[in-house]
C-alpha cells in the first residue's frame, strides 16, 4: 500500500500534504496533552512494530505481495492519535531511509495507513467492545474486526487515489501522464487482495497481541482512550 | 519483566524473523505489490512508461532501496536476508531516535 514516486499526479499529492498538515498539527496537540514521559518508550515500540510488520512481505502465489500494518493495534493501545503519530514517524522513515513509498506521496500514504486505518480499526474496535470486560472474548473479536475494516478502508482509499490518475491526468492521445489504471481496475485490485489475503494478517497479528495482553498486561487495554 | 522489554524482545523476535517477508515471496514467484512496479515492469503491463511516473520516479534515491545495500541487486538470497536484516535494525534505530526527539517534546511538563 506504499504508493511510489510517479504514481500520483502533483494535484493529488498536494492535496493529501494538505488534508494531513491539520490531522498531524492535532494529533501533536492531543499527544502532548495525553502523553506521560514514562509512555514516550511504548511509542517507539509502536513505530518500530508498525514499520517492521510491514517489512513481512505476503505473497500471493504468482501474483502481487502485501502485507499488515500494524497500525490498529497500536490505535488500540496507544489511542489513535498517538499510531497516527508512530505510523507517520515509521511511513517517513521508510520513504527517505529504503525508498518504501514515494516521497511525493508520504501524504497520501500517511493518510491511509496513519490516519484512516488507526482511526476506522480504533472506532469498530471501540464500537464492539463497548461494556465488555478487558479480558473478554468480545475483545478480541472487536481487535480482529477493527484491524479487518482498517486495513480494508486504507486499500480502498489507496484504490481511490490510483484509480483517479487516468481521469485527472493523460496526455491527447489517451496515454496516462501517472497510475495507468482506473478507478474499475485499481479498487478491485488494492480492495481485493486485501481483503482475501493481507487483510487476515492484519486481524491476526492484532488479535493474537490483545489475547496475549489480556492474560499478560491487562492494564494496556484499559488505556488508549 | 516489565511489559516494556517483553515488547522489546517481540520486536527483536521480528527483526530476526523478517527475512521472511523476502524469501516467502520469492520461493511462490509473487512480483511486486500492486502500484509498486518499477518503470521496465509497467512497460511490460501497459505497454509504455507514463511519462510523468517517469519523470517523478527517479526523484529520490534512498540509500537503501528495497531494504537492500546499493549494488547489492544481484546478490543472492542469503545476502538479500542479512541486508534486510540490517536495514530493519537501522530503521528502528533512527525510529527510535525520531519518536525519543519528538515524544521529549511532546510530553514535556506531563510527569
Amino acid at each position: 500500500m506504499h504508493i511510489p514516486d510517479g504514481y500520483l499526479g502533483p494535484a493529488t499529492c498536494g492535496v493529501f500534504y494538505a488534508v494531513m498538515l491539520p490531522i498531524w498539527t492535532v494529533a501533536s496537540k492531543i499527544v502532548k496533552r495525553t502523553l506521560k514521559v514514562r509512555q514516550v518508550p511504548m511509542l517507539a515500540i509502536g513505530a518500530a512494530f508498525s514499520f517492521v510488520i510491514m517489512m513481512f512481505n505476503v505473497p500471493i502465489p504468482g501474483g502481487t505481495t502485501g502485507h499488515a500494518v500494524g497500525g490498529v493495534l497500536v490505535a488500540i493501545l496507544l489511542g489513535p492519535w498517538a499510531a497516527c503519530i508512530a505510523i507517520t514517524v515509521a511511513l517517513v522513515i521508510q520513504a527517505l531511509l529504503f525508498g518504501d513509498g514515494g516521497i511525493t506521496a508520504i501524504g497520501a500514504n500517511c493518510f491511509n495507513m496513519a490516519f484512516i486505518l488507526p482511526f476506522v480499526g480504533y472506532y469498530v474496535y471501540r464500537l464492539i467492545s463497548v461494556g465488555s470486560q478487558i479480558g473478554s472474548k468480545r475483545r478480541v473479536i472487536a481487535a480482529g474486526i477493527g484491524a479487518y475494516l482498517g486495513i480494508n478502508v486504507a486499500a480502498l482509499c489507496a484504490g481511490i487515489e490510483f484509480g483517479l490518475q487516468p481521469l485527472l491526468h493523460h496526455t491527447a492521445n489517451g496515454q496516462s501522464l501517472y497510475c495507468p489504471y482506473g478507478l474499475n481496475v485499481a479498487i478491485p485490485a488494492m480492495l481485493g487482495e486485501h481483503m482475501l489475503v493481507f487483510g487476515w494478517i492484519e486481524v491476526i497479528v492484532t488479535a493474537l497481541v490483545v489475547k496475549y495482553l489480556q492474560k499478560q498486561s491487562p492494564e494496556l487495554l484499559e488505556g488508549g482512550r | 519483566m516489565k511489559t516494556t522489554t517483553k515488547f522489546m524482545i517481540g520486536i527483536a523476535v521480528l527483526v530476526a524473523l523478517s527475512p521472511l517477508g523476502l524469501l516467502l515471496p520469492a520461493r511462490f514467484k509473487a512480483g511486486s505489490a500492486w502500484g509498486e512496479w518499477g518503470a521496465d515492469e509497467m512497460q511490460k503491463l501497459v505497454g509504455y512508461v507514463p511519462k510523468g511516473l517517469e519523470k517523478l520516479s527517479s526523484l529520490w534515491s534512498a540509500p537503501m532501496p528495497d531494504y537492500a545495500f546499493k549494488g547489492w541487486e544481484e546478490k543472492g538470497l542469503s545476502h538479500l536476508s542479512l541486508a534486510y536484516i540490517v536495514s530493519a535494525i537501522l530503521g528502528i534505530i533512527v525510529i527510535a531516535i525520531v519518536i525519543l526527539l519528538i515524544g521529549k517534546i511532546l510530553s514535556r511538563g506531563n510527569e
